[in-house]
């Protein structure tokens, strides 16, 4: 008689009665089995799966030159520190532009939200925007607004590509922001407002200390996402001639024939997208009290 | 208490419910109600799902329009189209179902939240009040909790106290024990018994006939958006004149409700 090797088929012979402690015993020892067998495999995955992949690019006939000219150490040193520098443009223009995201979004889905008759115009021109913003490519907004404006020559209207870029990018992701503030919004069931209006507040004062913190709450995950794509998305300031860290390594690689100065600018991208994405992903886990609105 | 509503009869309760008509669309849920609830009375809204108890309730909040008809508050008209509604409702407090507490917001913040913002009183003064109630309905250790880590029956109650904090001159209770576990009704329902000891003018939408007889002064049986029975606890549930009155309390019995 031949018996399969499984641990537990030598067990097989000698059942324990029902209530018996043992079985509670070799129902430990049969997880840990488990256990250790489903590390192994992910051991034995990883290895093969990134192993592979790392000897298919070290071993290309192309890696030699490749690695001149993405990874030279020299290049990185002599561009880093005008790349950083650079990159502090970036930095800024995204924290201000974040703000007014964030302003400009909450308040156009607030608008949009409203049932007030008097606010129809403002609920028309509000969807008008959010169509239009959102439809646009950013890069194709850059532009018109980088150029285009100071061709009006209007007086009292800034002509800086930089401010007027950043306009731009603030205007598209008001839009898209404006969208998910709008769900979040719509989100929050009627009882919560007819609760606040029945505790004696005004529409207004229950928007503001009912509705809002909840449906602001809720779509923390999708706004952080978008803040990450507004992150990178300065970088196509570049269009209309802000020298941030993009257009300086961009500069840096056409002057020495080396695409080094690309790489570091995408490394201190990663420096701030990463830990924004780790924080989505601390903010959104599954068993975080403060989500609260269980139902 | 023997009154059965006759002294008020003329329009001069806390609250007045003349001939309300009330259809959603199609659906004609109130068809003329007329009802007095008197000062310190407690008036209880029998009858089945459907039969137009919680839209009369959300009527005198005025979280519903009427049609037809008049709802007096302290013999002022409330459903005139010039009057302001969150004035009215900072004079009435309203339980729903569901609890509908504030899941953001902490126990104590739940209850000072109306009052505070609505300008009735000053921050301190509504959390003293609120602790102070917390404290004496066995609460008094949760005030810092989120509605989410209690049990039905305790945010029903927080869901009374934020209701009758500010002292309304009225509550409306629409049926605030049918989403508990049956062993949670009773801690609501006491405290709704304490509210009517101290004298709290209420009008009570109920399927606990039993609670009803004990804690109203009158009950109001209402089926298909008709009051057909008005009168004194006891002879409206263990008596009742009116055949359908009957056939409902009798379906009660057979389910063992009641």
């Amino acid at each position: 008689m031949t018996r399969p090797a499984h641990p537990s088929s030598t067990e097989a012979d000698a059942i324990p009665a029902p209530g018996d402690g043992g079985r509670q015993a070799a129902r430990e020892r049969a997880r840990k089995a488990k256990t250790r067998r489903g590390q192994a495999i992910a051991f034995a995955s990883s290895v093969v799966v990134l192993g592979g992949l790392a000897v298919a690019v070290f071993t290309s006939s192309g890696w030699p030159e490749v690695k001149s000219q993405f990874f030279s150490v020299e290049a990185f040193t002599d561009s880093f520190p005008g790349i950083l520098s650079a990159f502090w443009i970036d930095v800024k223009v995204f924290l201000i532009v974040e703000v007014v995201v964030l302003i400009l979004g909450l308040f156009v889905a607030v608008v949009r939200t409203s049932t007030n008759p008097a606010l129809f115009p403002f609920r028309v021109l509000g969807a008008v925007y959010c169509d239009v913003f959102r439809g646009i490519p950013v890069v194709l907004l850059i532009y018109l607004f980088g150029f285009g404006i100071p061709a009006l020559a209007l007086q009292g209207v800034p002509t800086d590509p930089l401010i007027l870029g950043s306009i731009a990018l603030a205007l598209a992701y008001g839009s898209y922001v404006a969208e998910v503030f709008r769900a979040g919004i719509l989100s929050i069931h009627r009882t919560q407002f007819e609760s606040g209006l029945a505790i004696g507040l005004n529409r207004l004062q229950t928007l503001r200390h009912v509705v809002l913190p909840q449906a602001v709450r809720r779509v923390r995950p999708p706004l952080l996402n978008d803040f990450i794509a507004l992150q990178k998305d300065v970088a196509l300031l570049a269009v209309v001639g802000v020298i941030e860290a993009y257009r300086q390594a961009q500069i840096d690689a056409a002057a020495t024939f080396n695409y080094t100065p690309l790489v570091a600018a995408a490394l201190l991208y990663l420096a701030v997208t990463i830990p924004m994405a780790r924080l989505l992903d601390y903010i959104s886990r599954p068993d975080d009290p403060s989500r609260g609105m269980a139902k | 208490m023997t009154d059965d509503g006759l002294e008020t009869a003329d329009g001069a309760g806390v609250i007045d419910v003349l001939s309300v008509t009330k259809a959603f669309g199609e659906l004609e849920v109130l068809k003329g109600i007329d009802l007095t609830v008197g000062e310190h009375e407690a008036v209880a809204l029998i009858g089945a799902s459907g039969s137009g108890k919680s839209t009369l309730l959300r009527c005198v909040d005025l979280l519903e329009e009427v049609d037809g008809g008049d709802i007096l508050l302290d013999g002022e008209v409330i459903t005139d189209p010039s009057v302001d509604p969150v004035a009215v409702r900072k004079k009435l407090g309203f339980v729903f179902q569901a609890f509908n507490l504030f899941p953001h917001l902490d126990v104590l913040e739940n209850i000072t939240l109306g009052a505070v913002q609505s300008g009735q009183m000053k921050r301190k003064e509504a959390e003293e009040r609120g602790r102070e109630l917390l404290a004496r309905f066995g609460l008094g250790d949760r005030e810092k909790e989120k509605p989410d880590r209690l049990s039905g029956g305790q945010q029903q109650r927080v869901a009374l106290i934020r209701a009758f904090a500010p002292n309304p001159r009225a509550l409306l209770l629409d049926e605030v024990t049918s989403a508990l576990d049956p062993e949670l009704v009773g801690e609501v329902l006491e405290l709704v018994r304490e509210l009517k000891a101290e004298g709290m003018t209420m009008l009570i939408a109920t399927h606990e006939m039993g609670f009803a007889r004990e804690v109203a002064d009158r009950v109001a049986f209402l089926e298909g958006g008709r009051l057909l029975e008005v009168g004194a606890a006891a002879t409206v549930i263990d008596s009742p004149s009116e055949p359908e009155t009957r056939r409902f309390l009798g379906r009660l019995h057979q389910g063992g409700l009641a």
